[in-house]
């Protein structure tokens, strides 16, 4: 449990807070840039949980913010630091962007949101779409039947209304599978990763119940079918609270009644499959050093031939005090990006099984800075999204949608796309 | 909206009698204008501002049907009902009419405020409204309540208790809505923590399977307080802690990484009372989860690896399939590296133990100079956990040492003292480290080189050049390096490999006599002259015997607090890895007064200690204590008691310096353990877990001073 909830500019000011229980004294969040700056004195590591004087600082910054919790408990540390990520992410669909600027527009708002989704420093009801039925940005008159909480607050199905109606009854299913990727210096796969994520737009109307189902290996195992084509092996998968967990214990099946619009079904992860990097790059440096350096750099597509990646990025580090570049490239565009001390190489359209190359040259001040071997080792950083393909091999088999009352037709649309994790990385030799 | 736009200007330009202004618009005869003040109060309060002045004003709008400045007008009670108590009552009327309200909402919100309301003048008010709302027919309404008897029970645990709220609460326990059963849990676990004799929560046989069907109804975060309770419980049998697995096990697959983890401290507290079938699979089944934190944010995976971390300690290979999950990206804050770091080398084995290396290596050459260092520690500890894998280690060590910045020789120098210590049959390095002497200025290689110099000078002619290099530095050495630097000439002398010559110990034992005030070192200095007088043979027995052997130095936890830990799984204290009472205070009250008679006595001794350093000794915490200052004995003769009770046995390793707090390795480290034969470790965690290492010197401090005082 939270004692208080306070929002910080970078600096520390207090922008709003609201205290729970009134067990913490209003001088504890003074104390609190001036223990980060402590920490930070003693050493580069700054863990998330700070305690001092009896109280326990626990938070994370978003966007020039420092959201923070105060305890004066043995609290539950993932979940006070999980609320708050989900407090940001509330507020966030509020007011489009969470920054000084709209906590300051907003306060009454926020305390108002704040007094709801938290009593007593225990949080209570965080879904949006639930919220924003009840607290808005219109006052409303108590007499008013909109300022009801809504059933769903209480109910076991917390996360959608009744009465929603839609004239044409679809669903969209995003298959996205983010790739994550660290090659080593020389040229190994030290890790890969697939963090799969189900999406939906559920546009349905009345209570349905939905039944997806997938080509998962451990079902098919489970139910001894042999079915055609192949299956894959998902390692670890988490579902949105609507999702009937004991019965997907029980048999893999994936059964839940909807939230209403966008939300995230499941997400899952494959790590043992040997994935095969859908874009393989290649940097080979030559440095003379004081005058100038040179990049041969080489892509290549991994994927079926009848897949295109858009908008592939390659980022290349340099040196930052580099100058005067010139590149030559078989393919698409490169720009030289001091901020970022980096080239930029951009291919709008990468077919499958292909192989472009760049060559790039750059100037080196003769001078040399004292500790310039000194600096942070960036890798090559890679972006890209390949639509219709998964690098895993999901598919969607069938999404069963039954709304006993009403018995609509409904049309569910598929989509599958691959793209590039937060961590595609090649490292530079 | 211009509302809002008013507002921002009356925040930017402050003008003169604003308070007036502000109360001449709240008892406004327009609505519209008297919202527009409270919000305009409200937007000072929220900058820090105090408006409690304005406090008869505003209560003067709560009677009001719209909702919005309802909520405002309550908010600003909350904040400023401390400083006008008797004004407080006014509301009361308000509160009790809004608790009748046909509007659930309405009716939630006065239970909720008035128990935020911290005046005890309210309380008699707060109970009827509270009564009725713990069996209002709206599930919001009960639920605020529930949250509510938590709420009385802290402003005045006699009246909930006689009032009957709390048998009200149990009985919400077998309430129809799951929601409801969440919050009174939460609620009934919080009045039992505070007092323990109320029996809040009591779960039993039956109320087990209520608590188990609401946990697949409830919200996420009502999930996590059952289960949270759950793992309190004491399964009645084995049958019924399968049960309880069974049912939780679902929750692995739940979105929410606190659920998740949540469902693994559940387990936990019940695996060990469950079938060997039924255990395999259950640690099976918690592998996956474990690997997916490491997609969640970067604030839950630091807690998140702090119970890997503790969840190793009791199944050490369940997760070494998944190595390169926890391998530090570049983009990682520093907190994250360094868990990572410690969970690779708890994790690392004979089979992956080369990728790992590889990638230690590149860490190695990195910018961070923390990030740096404790990635060569993390090769020494893999070093001496693997034995097969210790040659490419020191390898690795060595190669790291002849490019790197003289940090990461620092840190080299200082790990090989342990691998020496483990392997003494790497002493073929020694001659290679003694090198990088020159480049040493931090205590910790000094005492490094220094030790290793005493351990090997008899089969390595350069170790014994070093001794006397660092005798002829020593009063500018730190006193944990002079300690070393004196045991390791006393070795030196005693293998006898100076034949006899080279090295002045006679000049060094006076040398402390005369100018040195540390009283260790002159403890022990006259110790080891003395050991020495009593029979050379006798002091090569005690003094300069076999290497000091070790087998780890990843400190694990005693059984007992890990498992402690494990229970409160994800909670600060498990993060920290430190027990509850040594960073929050008790609520009880005995306690509070057995820790204030400590401090009082403790100031006594050593007025400048603190309040750490103070719970430390209360509880007797292995460490040199400070010498008390009124004992008249000299040191000569109790450093002889010592010796001769001591025999061979280990004195108590004084941490390496301030240091020690954070580090793994430095418990372990040979400082001060020229009398020990066995390697016995003393528990890093003991001197870690109260900040003694840095709290030490201060309480030292005084002592020495005094003993000066009676030479």
């Amino acid at each position: 449990m939270a004692s208080s909830i306070h929002f910080l500019d970078l600096k520390g000011k207090p922008l709003l807070a609201r205290n729970y229980r009134g067990d913490i004294p209003p001088s504890a969040i003074e104390k609190f840039p001036q223990l980060l700056l402590d920490a930070e004195d003693e050493s580069s590591v700054v863990p998330p949980c700070i305690t001092h004087d009896n109280i326990n600082y626990l938070y994370i910054s978003h966007n020039n913010l420092y959201v923070v919790a105060l305890t004066r408990h043995n609290s539950n540390a993932a979940e006070i630091l999980l609320y708050l990520h989900k407090l940001v992410e509330v507020l966030t669909d509020y007011f489009k962007s969470l920054e000084e600027e709209s906590i300051r527009d907003n306060f009454v708002l926020i305390y108002e949101l704040l007094d709801e989704m938290m009593d007593y420093g225990y949080p209570q009801t965080t879904e949006t779409k639930i919220l924003q039925e009840y607290i808005t940005q219109e006052s409303r008159k108590l007499q008013d039947s909109q300022g009801r909480p809504p059933i769903a607050v209480t109910n076991a199905v917390s996360w959608r209304s009744e009465g929603i109606r839609y004239r044409k009854n679809e669903v969209f299913l995003d298959v996205v599978e983010s790739v994550n990727l660290t090659v080593s210096s020389s040229g190994r796969v030290i890790r890969s990763d697939i963090l799969g994520a189900v999406k939906m737009k559920c546009y349905l109307s009345g209570m349905p119940e939905l039944r997806l189902g997938l080509n998962d290996k451990i079902m098919f195992d489970a139910t001894g079918r042999n079915p055609r084509g192949k299956s894959v092996e998902l390692e670890d998968v988490r579902f949105h609270q609507c999702v009937r967990l004991s019965r997907f214990e029980n048999d893999r099946t994936i059964s839940f009644i909807p939230p209403d619009g966008e939300f995230e079904l499941m997400s899952y992860r494959i790590s043992s499959s040997p994935a095969k990097p859908p874009i393989w790059v290649e940097c080979q440096v030559i440095m003379h050093p004081g005058s100038r350096v040179e990049y041969s750099v080489k892509a290549m597509s991994r994927f079926k031939r009848r897949s295109t990646a858009n908008n592939v990025e390659i980022m290349i580090p340099v040196p930052d005090d580099a100058d005067s570049p010139r590149f030559r490239t078989t393919v698409g565009s490169v720009v030289y990006a001091p901020g970022k001390a980096a080239l930029l190489w951009k291919i709008k359209q990468f077919g499958g099984g292909k192989e472009f190359a760049m060559r790039a040259e750059l100037g080196l001040p003769s001078v040399k800075e004292q500790d310039s071997d000194n600096k942070a080792k960036r890798p090559i950083q890679v972006k890209f999204e390949i639509p219709y393909y998964t690098t895993s091999g999901i598919q969607v088999r069938y999404l069963k949608i039954i709304e006993p009352k009403l018995q609509y037709p409904s049309l569910p649309w598929v989509r599958y796309i691959t793209v590039s994790g937060d961590d595609y990385t090649i490292r530079m030799p | 909206m211009s509302l809002e736009r008013r507002i921002r200007n009356a925040l930017q330009l402050p003008k003169k009698g604003e308070a007036y202004e502000l109360q001449a618009g709240l008892v406004s005869q327009y609505a519209f204008e008297r919202k527009d003040a409270i919000q305009r109060v409200i937007a000072q309060m929220t900058l820090g501002k105090d408006v409690s002045g304005l406090f008869p004003d505003v209560l003067k709008n709560i009677a009001t049907h719209d909702i919005e400045q309802k909520k405002l007008v309550y908010l600003y009670l909350i904040n400023y009902a401390k400083s006008h108590p008797d004004l407080c009552i006014l509301a009361v009327n308000t509160f009790v009419q809004d608790s009748e309200n046909q509007n659930p909402l309405v009716r939630a919100l006065a239970i909720r405020t008035m128990g935020c309301i911290r005046v005890d003048k309210i309380i008699p008010y707060l109970m009827e409204p509270l009564r009725r709302g713990l069996k209002d027919e709206s599930p919001y309404v009960r639920k605020t309540a529930a949250i509510g008897v938590s709420k009385l029970h802290d402003l005045d645990p006699q009246t909930c208790i006689e009032d009957g709220f709390l048998s009200s609460l149990q009985e919400l326990i077998t309430d129809p809505n799951a929601m409801v059963i969440a919050n009174a849990v939460s609620a009934l676990a919080e009045i039992q923590e505070t007092n323990p004799s109320s029996e809040a929560l009591v779960i039993n046989s039956e109320t087990i399977s209520t608590l188990l069907t609401a946990l697949n109804e409830c919200s996420e975060w009502g999930r996590i307080s059952l289960l949270s309770s759950l793992a309190h419980y004491k399964a009645s049998s084995v049958a019924e802690a399968e049960h309880i697995c069974e049912r939780v096990t679902p929750q692995f697959q739940h979105a929410n990484t606190s659920v998740v983890l949540s469902a693994i401290r559940a387990i936990l507290a019940h695996i060990d009372s469950v079938n060997q079938e039924l255990q395999a699979s259950l640690v099976s089944k918690m592998a996956p989860s474990l690997v997916s934190f490491a997609s969640t944010p970067p604030e839950v995976q630091y807690v998140a690896f702090r119970s890997i971390n503790l969840i190793l300690q009791k199944y050490p290979t369940l997760l070494s399939k998944h190595l390169p999950v926890f391998f530090c990206k570049y983009n990682d804050p520093p907190y994250l590296k360094v868990e990572k770091l410690n969970l690779l080398v708890q994790i690392v084995d004979f089979d992956n133990y080369e990728a790992l290396l590889q990638e230690l290596k590149e860490y190695a050459v990195e910018v961070d100079i923390d990030f740096v260092r404790r990635a060569i520690q993390a090769i020494a500890q893999m070093a001496i956990k693997i034995d097969t894998a210790t040659t490419k280690c020191i390898e690795a060590l060595l190669d790291i040492a002849s490019v790197g910045q003289d940090y990461a020789v620092e840190e080299v120098v200082s790990v090989m003292k342990d691998i020496v210590r483990r392997y003494p049959s790497t002493e073929t390095t020694v001659g290679y480290l003694m090198k990088f002497f020159p480049r040493l200025e931090a205590p910790e290689p000094r005492l490094s080189i220094a030790f290793i110099s005493g351990e090997f000078c008899d089969t390595n002619p350069e170790c014994l050049s070093i001794i006397a290099s660092m005798i002829e530095s020593f009063d500018q050495e730190s006193p944990v390096v002079q300690m070393q630097i004196l045991t390791a000439a006393v070795k030196a002398k005693l293998k006898d490999a100076d034949n006899g010559n080279q090295l002045n110990l006679d000049g060094l034992f006076k040398k402390i006599e005369k100018g040195n005030h540390n009283p260790d070192l002159r403890d022990r200095a006259f110790m080891y002259s003395r050991i020495i007088s009593a029979g050379i043979e006798i002091a090569k027995l005690i003094i300069a015997s076999d290497h000091l052997h070790i087998d780890t130095i990843t400190p694990d936890l005693p059984v007992r607090l890990r498992n402690e830990f494990l229970r409160d799984l994800a909670c600060l204290s498990a993060v920290y890895q430190k027990p509850v009472y040594s960073f929050l205070e008790s609520k009880e009250v005995d306690v509070d007064k057995v820790f204030l008679q400590a401090q009082q006595e403790q100031k006594e001794l050593a007025v400048e200690s603190s309040d750490n350093g103070n719970i430390g000794n209360l509880l007797d915490i292995d460490f040199s204590d400070p010498m008390p200052a009124d004992e008249p004995t000299g040191p000569k003769g109790s450093a002889f008691d010592d010796l001769l009770s001591l025999g061979s046995l280990s004195t108590t390793l004084p941490p390496v310096n301030g240091k020690a707090l954070d580090t793994l390795t430095s418990s372990s480290s040979p400082v001060g353990s020229g009398t020990t034969t066995s390697g016995t470790q003393s528990n890093p965690f003991g001197s870690d877990l109260f900040g003694l290492g840095t709290q030490e010197p201060k309480v030292r401090e005084p002592a020495s001073h005094d003993l000066v005082d009676l030479l």
